[in-house]
């Protein structure tokens, strides 16, 4: 058995000790067990906190089944994206096409749930059987009176990535189409997905700032507030991965300027606030920015101070959805004596792989598209002690005995912001020092 | 009852399935074959989406390989890939088994998946090659459920061949918890019979620690065991519920294993619900008495003793009751019988399931006893969601996703099957035999005490 097969030695690269630029942004492997999903995955994951709107799944059960309620994507108000819709397609459907059933769908739904907009997204069978989406969707737009916005989806036409595309493809019909006054010092809020209600305290440290919010896309979404974007003076970004294809396209059409920014970790935390405060050009922003900053640090190092006594020296591996998190977990960890020894992504960039490359420890390996068995051999050579990942890495860390911490998008526990680090740092160090790895030495 | 369902609007669309597709029973089915791993013909998310949901039920690691389709695939059909795919598994994993399921899409575009193992058969002739098994598992078709039936019968039916005559009693347990599988072997040692459980996912889907990452996990039924199915004395087979609307790929006559092993290689066959309860237990250890010529042990026989005391012990606190009940069709027909059998009235049973055998089966086995009892296939949480609050349910029995009714109703709710994927240990929950029976039955007095408790203005420190 190996656990490196020949056609993946260029995705997997080595700090310090490799010169060669990794290669990624490649269909996984047929055959490997790739931690990715699909493109469906990819558009389902980002347009699913918008709450306010309907989401209805073309196809067959399975893709609907799998994503009801998948994230932990809070809402302050209505909740209908936690609901599961599909056209259930059966065999008959196949055969004779599913578009009276898609239409039959979505009036019934738009009719008893109320949604201000619909997302029907088309899965893998519905291109081959030739259903025509888009007539559908026109044809109940002007009958309802609320936008209804084609998600192109099906899982086989690209990787994750190009359902992130499909998904800012589908938000850029909305954008554009509201007319609220525009703000002053208004920003959107782009790729927090408002997990464990992530985004409210972010919120919370703009407006402490002066900033007014003019969007959040999409966590805790509105489709008025998407329909409004294009009224925001700035568009910050995280999960570039995810995002960034919307802020450039925003950029061109209505001249709303980006910049990408980390909420994990206080430095990055911090840089987010105060370059958000610089592109305003406000000293006074800048100074209430500072105020944060300080103040939040004075409380949290202390914490910090403890957790890092502790883990100084522990090893970790991190595999997540994208390079640019894996960038900040790398800073945060560093931050409680924490070094890491793996990272990894299932759909990374380049350019931040090259970052990783430079700001990691020699012999630090490096990895894209992962899977099980590489993954096992690595935390095995490299001797990790914590694996940060998601659900699907868990049980591999857990089982050959590594501490493991959820920073995946079914996490509870809010990991954004000063207090998602402090939460971080508990996280790990409760993983860490558990007593029950005496029993799997 | 005619209210309630005059007062539901019929939906075209599903909202809130309560059902998986057809390719995750298929991977169940592998993962408890030994040395197997499963590779699903389609995308890439078909086998993530599938891991996920069973990494969260069974907290193990579950690869599942996919062929990953990609848009040049779909439209040249997925030879290379297929052969890509299996180069790839068997230098990675070097499986004794793959198990291949296709897809919706792969059905769609009309892969022809047997011929596929041919040409790869042939292009590596003279190599020692994994054994292929491959079920036919379209998610447009049925439910998980149907996926798994298809794929124990598939496994079977290309697997199986006369030869000696043996011992050999088989035993299709159905989708029961590794804790259940690890029972009926243990049942079946103390019964000193040779057996095959089939599919044994007992270890591979709830591992001890490793020192070392098993890429294919210790455990699950061996191939010569399914091989020697044809030569057994007899099968016993668990769930009567049949999706006969569903074809299966081996043949048109059997729907089961049990039922195919019958017809080509006359190995009686006996049929029997989820032996749920004391009643439908006793008909399991019977049968186990009538082939084997060995009376239950007394080990079994006491464990029943005690269910019977327990039953009594308990019987005051659930009689009367009213329970909603959903999951898998033969997990809900079992269940209803078995609150038949300690006196809570099921007021509504759903499954979506798409037999629409689940009325009549549950008359038969409660006697018509219920004519008010709403029966439902195809259905989904949401149309339970909107029918429940004029059942006034007392308890709520099924797998975790109908949580969200059962909180909002403010009742207790009792988790079985699959998934469950808010509480610990689902992989070690016992829900057959005597012992299982006695677990479901602890449990559902325990949640009507505590509801009981924390309701009463009193905080009885005893009940």
């Amino acid at each position: 058995m190996n656990a490196i097969l020949k056609d993946r030695n260029s995705q997997i690269v080595r700090a310090g000790a490799d010169t060669k630029t990794i290669a990624c942004n490649k269909p996984s492997l047929a055959g490997a067990v790739s931690q990715r999903a699909c493109v469906f995955c990819g558009s389902r994951v980002v347009l699913y906190p918008i709450a306010d709107a309907l989401h209805l799944i073309h196809g067959p059960i399975g893709c609907a089944a799998y994503t009801w309620d998948i994230r932990g994507a809070m809402s302050s108000g209505p909740e209908i994206h936690r609901m599961s819709f599909s056209t259930d397609l059966h065999e008959k459907d196949v055969v004779f096409g599913g578009e009276k059933k898609l239409e039959a769908a979505l009036l019934e739904l738009i009719d008893k749930y109320q949604p201000k907009a619909a997302f029907v997204y088309s899965t893998c069978i519905v291109g081959v059987i030739g259903d025509d989406i888009e007539s559908i969707c026109k044809k109940v737009q002007a009958l309802k009176q609320i936008p209804v916005i084609p998600v192109h989806a099906p899982g086989f036409q690209g990787t994750k990535k190009d359902g992130y595309r499909a998904a800012c493809e589908a938000l850029e019909v909305l954008v554009g189409t509201g007319n609220r006054p525009a703000q002053e010092f208004s920003i959107n809020i782009l790729g927090d997905f408002n997990l464990a209600g992530e985004l409210w305290i972010l919120i919370d440290y703009y407006k402490r700032m002066g900033i007014h919010i003019n969007a959040t896309i999409t966590g805790d979404g509105r489709v008025e507030d998407v329909a409004n974007a294009h009224k925001a003076q700035l568009n910050v970004v995280q999960c570039s991965g995810s995002m960034m294809y919307l802020a450039k396209q925003m950029k061109e059409k209505y001249g709303i300027p980006f910049m990408k920014v980390s909420y994990f970790g206080i430095e990055d935390m911090s840089d987010a606030l105060y370059e958000v405060a610089t592109f305003f050009k406000s000293d006074d922003m800048l100074t209430k920015a500072k105020e944060i900053v300080r103040f939040e640090f004075a409380r949290l190092m202390p914490e910090l101070v403890k957790y890092k006594q502790a883990l100084q020296g522990k090893k970790a591996a991190i595999y997540v959805g994208g390079s640019f998190k894996a960038i900040s977990l790398i800073k945060a960890l560093r931050l409680i004596g924490v070094q890491t020894v793996v990272v990894g992504s299932q759909t990374g960039t380049a350019d931040e792989y090259e970052i990783i490359k430079q700001l990691c420890d020699e012999g630090t390996i490096i990895v894209d598209d992962s899977n099980p068995a590489e993954l096992s051999a690595f935390v095995k050579e490299t001797k990790a002690d914590i694996f940060i990942g998601g659900v699907k890495e868990r049980p591999i860390a857990y089982k050959i005995g590594l501490g493991f911490c959820d920073h995946n998008h079914e996490r509870k526990e809010a990991l954004a912001g000063y207090e998602g680090m402090l939460n971080f740092a508990k996280e790990i160090y409760a993983t860490a020092m558990s007593p029950v790895w005496k029993f799997t030495k | 009852m005619e209210l309630a369902i005059k007062k539901t609007e019929t939906f075209t669309s599903t909202r809130n399935a309560c059902k998986l597709c057809s390719p995750l029973g298929a991977s169940l089915v592998f993962k408890g074959i030994e040395g197997c791993i499963p590779m699903i013909h389609g995308s890439q998310g078909c086998a993530t989406y599938i891991r996920r949901y069973m990494i969260s039920h069974y907290k193990e690691p579950v690869d599942i390989a996919s062929s990953n389709f990609s848009e040049e695939t779909t439209i040249y059909g997925g030879n290379k890939n297929f052969c890509t795919g299996i180069d790839n598994v068997r230098h990675m994993y070097n499986p004794a088994v793959i198990g291949i399921a296709s897809t919706c899409l792969s059905e769609t575009i009309g892969e022809d998946i047997p011929r596929l193992i041919r040409e790869y058969a042939q292009l590596h002739e003279g190599e020692q090659i994994p054994v292929f098994i491959h079920a036919s598992t379209p998610s447009y078709q049925g439910s998980h459920m149907d996926g798994f039936h298809e794929t124990v019968l598939s496994a079977v039916a290309s697997l199986a061949n006369e030869g000696a005559t043996s011992k050999q009693i088989n035993i299709f347990s159905g989708f029961i918890s590794p804790a259940d599988i690890r029972y009926i072997k243990e049942i079946c040692d103390d019964f000193g019979v040779e057996y095959m459980v089939f599919p044994d996912y007992s270890d591979t889907l709830d591992n001890p620690h490793w020192k070392d990452y098993q890429l294919i996990p210790e455990g699950g039924t061996p191939v010569a065991q399914i091989q020697n199915a044809a030569n057994a004395i007899a099968s016993i087979e668990f769930g009567t519920i049949m999706n006969k609307l569903v074809s299966t790929s081996k043949s048109s006559v059997a729907h089961t294993a049990g039922e195919w092993l019958e017809k080509h290689h006359s190995v009686p066959n006996t049929r029997m619900p989820l032996p749920i309860g004391i009643e439908a237990s006793d008909v399991f250890f019977k049968t186990l008495e009538t082939i084997s010529g060995i009376p239950t042990p007394r080990h079994h026989a006491r464990e029943r003793g005690r269910l019977v005391d327990a039953y009594v012990d308990g019987h005051k606190y659930v009689f009367g009751k009213r329970a909603i009940v959903f999951g898998e069709e033969d997990m809900v027909l079992s269940m209803v019988a078995f609150l038949h059998e300690i006196g809570i009235e099921t007021v509504l049973a759903g499954s979506g399931g798409e037999s629409n055998s689940l009325k009549k089966e549950i008359d038969a086995l409660t006697s018509g006893l219920y004519p008010n009892m709403i029966v439902m296939n195809n259905l989904d949480f949401e149309t339970i969601n909107e029918m429940v609050d004029e059942l006034k349910p007392d308890i709520f029995i099924g797998n975790s996703k109908g949580y969200y009714i059962a909180r909002r109703l403010k009742k207790p709710i009792v988790r079985i099957g699959f998934p469950i994927h808010d509480r610990f240990g689902a992989q070690r929950l016992h829900h057959i035999g005597y012992r299982g029976t006695q677990e479901l039955f602890d449990r559902i007095v325990n949640a009507l005490i505590e509801y009981k408790q924390e309701h009463s203005p009193v905080g009885y420190k005893y009940i």
